[in-house]
């Protein structure tokens, strides 16, 4: 169980202008999963580097328990860091593998015979000790990585985008795996990814990572309920983004006067709502409501998107299907938007 | 991994060839080959154990000894019994203290020539820099520059420094010495181990170095648990050829070993203007036996489960 701060760290690779990681700041409670998303390229497996060691940072500091590691050698940090291309050592056994932490520490041969058999039970692969790595399926050797990393019971774990590898049905199974694990063990986690809603669902909290700053780091609802910018808002399937000036607990703008929550920013900046909370047609009442007129129609399955014009603004929604069927394109149809999901961002 | 897709390539490559008139070409290539690698072997042998062979005759009438007892490693027809052998071998022949150099020379080379090469090649292998190629240049320049330009001038040096050593108090001879000749072969030697270890890092993936660095292992362990293993096959080909280099070097044993180091190519040049034909013949079939010794080992590690072009590759 470890607390882990990140303090100012940045990273500039020779000969480039931009920062991969720019100033940095992170505080990860002891024993919990937290999740850094962003897109590709946005410095997450720099920063997981240089948390585990393996890169040296141009400025900044990193704590593990409020004592800063930055001198310590990466061997002796006990960060192990699980990569995104699993790494298993061709030449050894499945069991050598997983055991080679462990073989390092000089732990007894018996004890590392047993633990591994242990460990590999726990990540649901038992009995395939003597197998090679390249015997193995992708969805296994990412559990064997995972086993290899978990049967040093290091400080903290580092798992650079341990699903992105995998498919759709693997990804589900193995995250649920990681989880529970994480849980058993309480060993810190910090997790790399660059889906969303696998950092909403496997995370305690959620580090968003955007061109190599840090745009927020909350619970995972309120990236939803309270983005930090427009940026953050996009990332998490945000799409109505409205000017105008917030004051007194209403945002005023072209397309009329709403009313906000009472924590809402005041002064001017940008109204944003999630298109799953507009509620459209019958739906719409009380407070907030707009008249629209429909202007495009997608069915996606299991839901259907619509763009609705007021004015000048185009507001999209997302609604169930059935809700909407009568509602036929250029035909007006009322809106409301609760004040309870609506947001301002003054940055 | 990529030892698989490797092997399943060549393997169904193999196939295609073996059809049709590609089959004739193949073993046709193959035959020929061959032919021009064991007909000279075969022709020293001849020669090795002829007497008086002379034009007309296919092959020789009449066969003998002499040659190696003029090599003094069998003795004369009368005392071929184990005290004739003793006494003749108690008294080392030169052939086999010429053989024993050139080996303790060729391991020598062989092993300084990995020490230095090694990091160059990771260098080279693993990253991009300014001036890389400048330096993959100069590395291959020994392969253009005739031998003989250089080892002069590192000879008339090598004399000069044993003088500013002696007079410093350290009698060290390079110039005229083993020491000297194992130096002045690392030069056409480099090449092919730092060309040879840079393709093999070219392939290398240096993750499994940190992976195995955030297990808790400290360098030295790295080394040997996760870069010599995916190295070895690599580090293999190029110890050979470091070898065999070293091995067959002539004129640079000459020019530095002033005639004092003699190696298995100076008797073998000596020989060659004495025109004894069963003489060259016998020590030819000496100079190239532990050739074709590395070769055969060597191609258990060129072709087959692992292969040279190893690295554990870029995933
Ligand atoms: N060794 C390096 N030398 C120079 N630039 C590098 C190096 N490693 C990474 N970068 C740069 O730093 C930036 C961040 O890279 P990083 O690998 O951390 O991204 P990432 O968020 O992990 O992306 P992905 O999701 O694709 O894995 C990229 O622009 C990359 O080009
Ligand atoms: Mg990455």
């Amino acid at each position: 169980m470890t607390h882990l701060a990140i303090r100012g760290l940045t990273k500039r690779f020779s000969g480039q202008t931009e920062a991969a990681v720019a100033d940095l700041n992170l505080e990860i409670e002891s024993g919990s999963l937290v999740a850094l998303l962003g897109p590709s390229g946005c410095g997450k497996t720099t920063t997981m580097k240089m948390v585990a060691g393996l890169l040296e940072p141009t400025a900044g500091d990193i704590l593990f328990d409020e004592k800063s590691i930055i001198n310590i050698a990466p061997e002796r940090r006990g960060a192990v860091m699980v990569f995104q291309n699993y790494l298993l050592f061709p030449y050894m056994t499945i069991a050598q593998n997983v055991g080679y932490g462990l073989k390092i520490r000089k732990v007894d041969r018996a004890i590392i015979d047993q633990r591994v058999s242990e460990i590999l039970e726990m990540v649901r692969l038992p009995g395939i000790e003597s197998r090679r790595p390249s015997e193995l399926s992708g969805g296994q050797q990412q559990r064997v990585a995972l086993a290899r990393a978990l049967v040093v019971e290091p400080r903290l774990l580092l798992l650079d985008e341990p699903l992105s590898n995998l498919d759709a049905h693997l990804r589900f199974e193995l995250r649920d795996l990681i989880r529970d694990i994480q849980q058993k063990m309480g060993i810190t986690t910090v997790f790399v990814t660059h889906d969303q809603e696998e950092a909403v669902v496997l995370a305690d909290k959620v580090a968003l990572i955007l061109d190599g700053r840090l745009r927020q780091y909350a619970d995972a609802d309120v990236f939803y309920k309270r983005p930090a910018d427009e940026a953050t808002a996009r990332f998490f399937g945000g799409q109505n983004f409205i000017s105008g000036t917030s004051a007194n607990g209403t945002f005023e703008a072209a397309l009329g006067s709403l009313k906000l929550p009472s924590d809402a920013p005041e002064g001017t900046g940008i109204l944003t709502f999630r298109p799953e909370n507009v509620r459209i047609g019958a739906a719409a009442d009380g407070e907030n409501t707009l008249q629209a007129k429909l202007t495009d129609k997608i069915f996606l399955g299991t839901q259907t998107r619509l763009k609705l014009a007021v004015g000048d603004d185009i507001i999209t929604a997302i609604a169930n299907p059935n809700d909407v069927e009568g509602y036929l394109v250029d035909q007006e149809v009322p809106l409301s938007l609760p004040p309870a999901t609506l947001w301002v961002l003054t940055k | 991994m990529s030892d698989l897709t490797l092997s399943s390539t060549t393997s169904s490559s193999n196939v295609r060839a073996r059809r049709g008139f590609g089959r004739v070409v193949f073993y046709l290539t193959i035959f020929v080959m061959c032919l021009m690698l064991i007909l000279p072997v075969i022709a020293f042998f001849i020669n090795a154990f002829a007497f008086r062979w002379f034009y007309p005759q296919f092959v020789p009438n009449e066969w003998s000894l002499q040659a190696w007892e003029r090599l003094r490693l069998i003795p004369r027809a009368g005392d071929r019994s184990l005290e004739g052998f003793i006494s003749l071998w108690a008294s080392v022949p030169d052939v086999v203290s010429a053989l024993g150099l050139s080996l303790f020379i060729g391991a020598v080379v062989t092993g300084f020539s990995i020490i230095i090469g090694l990091p160059a090649a990771r260098a080279l292998g693993l990253y991009r820099f300014r001036g890389k190629r400048i330096i993959e240049f100069m590395v291959i320049t020994p392969t253009i520059v005739p031998p003989i330009a250089f080892s002069l001038g590192l000879n008339i040096n090598f004399i000069r420094w044993d003088l500013a050593l002696e007079a410093a108090g350290f009698p060290l001879d390079l110039s005229g010495s083993i020491i000297g000749v194992s130096i002045v072969h690392l030069v056409p030697v480099m090449p092919y181990v730092v060309l040879t270890l840079s393709g093999v890092f070219a392939n290398y993936n240096p993750d499994f170095e940190a992976q195995a660095r955030s297990l808790g292992a400290g360098p030295v362990r790295i080394f040997w648990d996760v870069t010599l293993p995916a190295i070895l096959p690599g580090l293999f080909v190029a110890a050979l050829f470091a070898f065999l280099v070293s091995w067959s070097q002539y004129l640079l044993t000459f020019l530095i070993g002033q005639g004092r180091v003699i190696t298995l190519p100076m008797l073998l040049f000596a020989a060659a203007g004495s025109g004894n034909n069963a003489v060259i013949a016998a020590l030819s079939l000496i100079f190239i036996a532990p050739a074709i010794l590395i070769l055969l080992v060597a191609s258990r590690f060129l072709s087959g489960e692992s292969s040279a072009v190893g690295g554990f590759g870029r995933v």
